[in-house]
């Protein structure tokens, strides 16, 4: 009954992180700058050697992550909401239980490299730069989305973000065209390409790693695999479920997606090999998300609720790293306390400008069709009815 | 080549002035490939960001010659040979345009695009108004497009009417050597998505050039026709190669004292209604001709045009199109030819719209 993935994820349970120092006294005065852990093993495919299991995080990036993978958290919960409420319409598809691997995988990137997944990208446009108010208003469609409410849920850019992309797979070769130009431009930038387990079997992706692979293009595919393709588990889709070596002649690793340090330490790994001129690697993050699909997908119809129950039990991104942090000091419950509320009000806060500003005016539905154009005429829905283009 | 074309400027505006007391300049001759060749050449050199990609551009000097000698002078970084693989390098054109570049996506026929086209589509022409102006996709796709000889259904499409729908994308359709020249260029400047469809057929055909055509900044506008020929009876616009069949049919027509103008349309998105309008306000008949289907295609576009303009009422006689017969390409000459609109087509209809047939 339980996917591959999942089944993956709940193998990691027997050897969950664990703490190398405990501290005794719990005060203020006994908070730590810095502690270590250990994550549970990278799969490698041909590879000599991997990531190192070992993780060091200082307590600012602890809380930083924290912050992050719960802003995320909460976005989502509040799209969730306001897609039941019908202020949201259309696609709408969540990233709960997945945060880890966009706050992991950031931490070892910089803003000078350059991301493009699919359109399960809210927590990706917000990673990389995006404020919550202007995702949260793209998604209820009003002009401080954004993209000004023109692209929805699926097509938000951002500063080397590429989006948001609607196509399953074509964000994949477009990933490696990026690498082409930074290769092309002399920079030490890579591309991270995202897909999903359901993308992974696209034609598109084999024909990426090939030309990837031929050009060394320092591009790090990745796939984060959750578990189920849409309604479709990993084994009904793939007569492989072993990602990270689909890449066949392109190195590949897998980590664990729920462990926001072992998907630092993994994509630190891949960049490195990138940057040094290595070509392309193939990372596997397996990781799970909570909701549907999509909005219009309950996702329960597909696997028991049980599975989903355990994974926030006991696999809970950011509750693992809560409890780490707590566990070795590197924070107290109390101000992680006061993170959670500082998010929950900034993503209420969000919420409302989302619901209250406006659309677009109408004329400016005819904008942005090209680029360094003067004005011109553009046919409305009928003979007599023209906007223009600026 | 390029030593040809130096030799002939440099004729052209000194040495024959000199001796021969010439009034105007001896016009340059070039062929379209060597027209498109010139266009790369010179927008790579101009622009670093500039490069070519596609099946057999480099080493081979292109399946049908068109970037011959590209490779040689600029190499591995500029010029590159793809697989055989559409989507995959596709996209890494289209991705590589996201992120600055300029590529040139050669697509060895317009056919092999469909294996393409939701990037064409959906990730470069959409992307600017997806993203509210913050994404360009400055890139160009361009190959031979239509029918050729011989080559039967799968690679005889005609495209103009599929990309010409879209909205994002802009598309050209050059008949002639300058067309070829300057709107290639325009293409490669322009920081939006474009599809350059040229003509196989038309490749080794040798056409004047003017010294302006010549010259390295020399660029055609995108979006908008030419009058080949002017005429007062009856307007014919085409694009690419029926251009030339319309020209022919107007030179048959002459010897009866009709006398039609000749729109070459240049451009099939945006197109120029501006000039078709003025034309058949000028003529009162239209006829278009094209190679592709009849349904739902570019004369199909252009006759729900003039219905709709004030145009309409000039007219004398419906708005009637010649085009491709309405089948999969065959393979037997004598079929081919009889798919494909001839003279004796562009007349008849001329003649039917003139009510003396």
């Amino acid at each position: 009954m339980l996917s591959c993935a999942a089944r993956l994820v709940r193998a990691q349970i027997q050897s969950k992180p664990t703490a190398c120092w405990v501290v005794a006294a719990r005060g203020y005065a006994d908070i730590v700058d810095e502690a270590t852990f250990t994550t549970s093993e990278y799969a490698l495919h041909k590879l000599d050697e991997g990531p190192s299991q070992t993780v060091t995080v200082t307590r600012d990036d602890a809380l930083k992550y924290y912050r992050q993978m719960q802003t995320i958290r909460r976005m989502e919960t509040a799209a969730g909401n306001l897609y039941k409420s019908k202020v949201i319409r259309g696609f709408c598809h969540l990233y709960s239980g997945q945060e880890a691997c966009a706050v992991g995988m950031e931490a070892a990137l910089t803003p000078n490299d350059h991301v493009i997944t699919a359109y399960r990208a809210h927590g990706w446009t917000y990673t990389r730069g995006v404020p919550p108010v202007n995702i949260l208003a793209e998604l209820t469609g009003r002009k401080s989305g954004v993209a000004k409410g023109k692209g929805g849920s699926m097509h938000m850019y951002g500063h080397n973000f590429y989006g948001g992309n609607g196509i399953v797979g074509a964000q994949v070769p477009l990933g490696a065209g990026i690498a082409l130009a930074l290769k092309y431009k002399g920079s030490n930038d890579v591309c991270v390409a995202l897909y999903g387990d359901g993308a992974a079997n696209q034609g598109q992706v084999f024909e990426t790693y090939n030309i990837a692979k031929l050009w060394d293009l320092p591009c790090i595919f990745v796939c984060e695999n959750n578990g189920y393709g849409m309604g479709t588990a990993v084994e009904r889709a793939s007569a492989s479920t072993e990602y990270y070596t689909r890449g066949d002649y392109v190195p590949g690793l897998r980590a664990d997606g729920m462990d926001v340090l072992a998907v630092r330490e993994a994509t630190r790994f891949a960049a490195e090999w990138c940057r040094s001129g290595k070509g392309p690697m193939l990372l596997e993050v397996a990781t799970y998300r909570y909701h549907g699909h999509s909005m219009s997908d309950p996702g329960t119809t597909y696997r028991p609720r049980e599975e989903i129950q355990e994974m926030r039990k006991t696999r809970d991104p950011i509750t693992g790293l809560r409890e780490r942090l707590i566990s070795v000091n590197l924070a107290t419950a109390e101000e992680m306390k006061q993170i959670d509320l500082d998010v929950r009000a900034e993503i209420d806060k969000a919420v409302e400008q989302a619901k209250a500003d406006p659309e677009l005016p109408v004329e400016e539905m005819y904008n942005d069709i090209f680029v360094d154009e003067p004005p011109f005429k553009v046919r409305g829905t009928n003979p007599f009815m023209y906007g223009m283009s600026k | 080549m390029a030593a040809l074309q130096t030799l002939a400027r440099r004729c052209s505006t000194s040495i024959l002035k000199r001796h021969f007391s010439v009034s105007s300049p001896v016009a340059a001759q070039m062929t379209v490939r060597d027209a498109l060749n010139t266009a790369m050449n010179e927008e790579m050199k101009r622009d670093e960001s500039v490069f070519l990609l596609g099946e057999e551009v480099a080493e081979y000097d292109g399946a049908y010659k068109v970037s011959r000698g590209l490779w040689r002078k600029y190499g591995d970084k500029r010029v590159m040979d793809t697989p055989i693989t559409e989507m995959g390098f596709a996209g890494i054109a289209v991705g590589s345009a996201m992120a600055g570049l300029k590529p040139i996506c050669e697509f060895m026929t317009f056919n092999f695009s469909m294996q393409a086209i939701d990037q064409v589509i959906n990730s470069a022409a959409k992307t600017y108004y997806m993203s509210a102006g913050k994404q360009t996709v400055p890139i160009v796709f361009r190959g031979p497009n239509g029918a050729a000889a011989g080559v039967a259904a799968q690679h005889s499409q005609c495209f103009a009417a599929w990309y010409g729908h879209c909205p994002g994308l802009k598309v050209v359709s050059p008949y002639s050597s300058e067309d070829a020249k300057g709107l290639l260029k325009s293409a490669i400047r322009d920081p939006n998505p474009v599809v350059c469809m040229e003509n196989e057929l038309m490749y080794g055909t040798v056409f004047e050039m003017s010294d302006e055509a010549m010259s390295e900044e020399f660029l055609v506008p995108i979006g908008k026709a030419k009058i080949e020929r002017e005429g007062t009876h009856c307007t014919l616009v085409s694009h690419s190669k029926s251009v030339g069949l319309c020209l022919e049919a107007a030179q048959i027509l002459e010897k009866e004292n009709i006398f039609c103008e000749v729109i070459n349309l240049r451009t099939i998105r945006p197109m120029d209604e501006e000039t078709l309008i003025n034309s058949v306000k000028k003529t009162n008949h239209l006829v278009t001709v094209e190679g592709g289907w009849p349904q739902f295609g570019v004369g199909a576009e252009i006759v729900a045009k003039v219905m709709e303009s004030d145009a309409f009422d000039y007219l004398d006689a419906p708005v009637y199109r010649v085009t491709g017969a309405d089948i999969p390409m065959p393979y037997a000459a004598t079929l081919e030819r009889a798919t494909l609109p001839g003279t004796q087509d562009v007349v008849l209809t001329v003649k039917k719209s003139l009510h003396i047939q």
